[in-house]
């Protein structure tokens, strides 16, 4: 990814977005008895895109700024979307996996980390409450609601930072089969 | 050129990792009133009208989505509902016979101890069966000879008289009520001092009987109590026990003459829902007491 001002702009705008909505909107409608949760999803998307360093920089504002907005311990979920961006990012830097399904099992995998990772720290950091077999069915089922918003999160995602990307080469085979390897706006 | 970048990569995670590490050790271990914790706040105040605005803005979207959740939650919820409402009102209607049986039972021990029915041997029983007939006025208890009911015996409930024994088998009994058409009583107006017999008004299905053969029969009001009149002479010995009320006057029909007058009696107990019941089985006994007292 091409990292230019206006491409920090777009990813301050998407995570602001993403958050505020994530904030006012979604957290408040549940599905399946459980709410979803969009910044695992945001991050993974973002990360899986952009790379490992962006991803995790971008994991590390979007965390602050959930914590900030919620008057969480600072430094809880940065520290866990850190971790996802980068993960995320480094899958796409190691394998470059070219399923379309992929964005799918990285959005699953890092919502499971997203709710392991928090409910772990929250231990770590002294919560009493016992562990409780309601706490795992909380996050099977986000896992498992997230999965099907993993798609048309990646989606929208990669829509935004698309003039930001690096031209992917399978979208460039498509291009060239379609339209015999001219520009559309060349041939017009 | 490749360890360069991987190097710089490494050192952007360990710098953003130390970093929340960081605000998480200093936020938690400074006091409520610290600067990350003021930071906090100002941030929070800042974004709160974006927060407000976006909350308002997406009301519609989000009770969309909730409508939606709703409606599939709506069947699951409905289902259930019915299964508890249909439990409860099992579980009403089963506190609501308990609540009225408590009733009669109360009404019994205040009967006993303070009417002091307790030295007639009163038999708890319970009505089980009831003839629809108008003109044969009979309900069937639970209790027989064999717990020392006989025929003719007087039967009461927390209310006041219901009738007598009519037959009786081993381990049931039939009770004529007071308003069966062979029924009769001698009774009394305690507050007159007027004697009289009680006799239903056959077929009326009023459920009202006849205070009738009062001597001054003018002096009868409305409103007056009419109680059992129990055995005033030895040769005519009554299986009625004294003083158990029978009912209220209800209202008097005047006639040409003072023969004319007929005075209508409510009966004091519910004849129409009858659950608890007593049998006196030794109705006797304050003339056996009158009597062993007397030499």
């Amino acid at each position: 990814m091409t990292i230019t001002a206006q491409a920090v702009g777009r990813l301050a705008l998407l995570g602001l977005l993403a958050a505020v909505l994530q904030l006012t909107a979604i957290s408040q409608v549940s599905i399946f008895g459980v709410p979803a949760d969009l910044s695992p999803l945001i991050v993974a998307s973002v990360g899986f895109l952009t790379g490992s360093v962006p991803g995790a920089v971008f994991g590390f504002c979007f965390g602050l700024f959930a914590d900030t907005a919620l008057m969480q311990t600072l430094g809880v979920t940065s520290l866990v979307l850190t971790a996802i961006g980068y993960g995320a990012g480094r899958v796409r830097e190691l394998r470059d996996p070219a399923h379309g399904l992929a964005p799918v099992a990285v959005g699953a995998a890092a919502t499971a980390v997203a709710a392991l990772g928090l409910t772990l720290l929250q231990f770590l950091l002294g919560l009493e409450a016992p562990l409780s077999l309601q706490v795992g069915r909380q996050i099977l089922m986000t896992v498992v609601l997230n999965t099907l918003l993993a798609l048309p999160v990646y989606a929208l995602c990669r829509r935004v930072l698309l003039p930001f990307l690096p031209d992917d080469p399978r979208r460039r085979r498509r291009r060239a089969y379609t339209t015999g390897g001219l520009s559309p706006l060349s041939r017009a | 050129m490749h360890d360069k970048v991987v190097r710089r990569r490494r050192a952007v995670l360990a710098l953003l990792v130390a970093l929340s590490l960081l605000l998480l050790t200093a936020y938690f271990g400074e006091s409520s009133g610290g600067g990350l914790h003021a930071v906090q706040r100002g941030s929070l105040e800042a974004l709160a009208p974006i927060q407000e605005g976006a909350n308002k803005a997406l009301k519609p979207a989000r009770d969309l989505f909730g409508w939606f959740g709703d409606t599939l939650d709506a069947q699951d919820e409905r289902d259930r509902l019915a299964g508890e409402r249909d439990a409860l009102r099992s579980e009403v209607a089963q506190l609501q016979v308990a609540n009225r049986e408590l009733e009669q039972l109360k009404g019994l021990q205040e009967m006993n101890t303070t009417g002091g029915l307790q030295q007639y041997d009163p038999v708890q029983s319970r009505v089980y069966q009831r003839s629809p007939s108008t003109w044969f006025q009979t309900v069937t208890i639970n209790k027989g000879s064999s717990d020392g009911v006989a025929v003719d015996d007087p039967v009461v409930n927390g209310q006041g008289l219901i009738g007598k024994v009519k037959s009786v088998s081993d381990g049931n009994a039939v009770v004529m009520l007071l308003t069966d058409q062979d029924f009769g009583v001698s009774a009394l107006a305690p507050k007159r001092g007027e004697p009289g017999s009680i006799t239903p008004i056959a077929g009326s299905g009023s459920g009202e009987l006849l205070f009738d053969l009062v001597d001054n029969a003018e002096e009868v009001q409305t409103g007056d109590l009419i109680v059992t009149a129990g055995t005033s002479s030895a040769r005519l010995p009554s299986v009625y026990p004294r003083s158990i009320l029978i009912g209220t006057v209800k209202r008097i029909e005047e006639g040409d003459g003072e023969l004319d007058r007929r005075v209508h009696v409510a009966p004091a107990a519910d004849l129409l829902h009858l659950d608890i019941v007593q049998v006196l089985t030794s109705p006797d006994a304050n003339l056996r007491a009158d009597a062993t007292r007397a030499p």
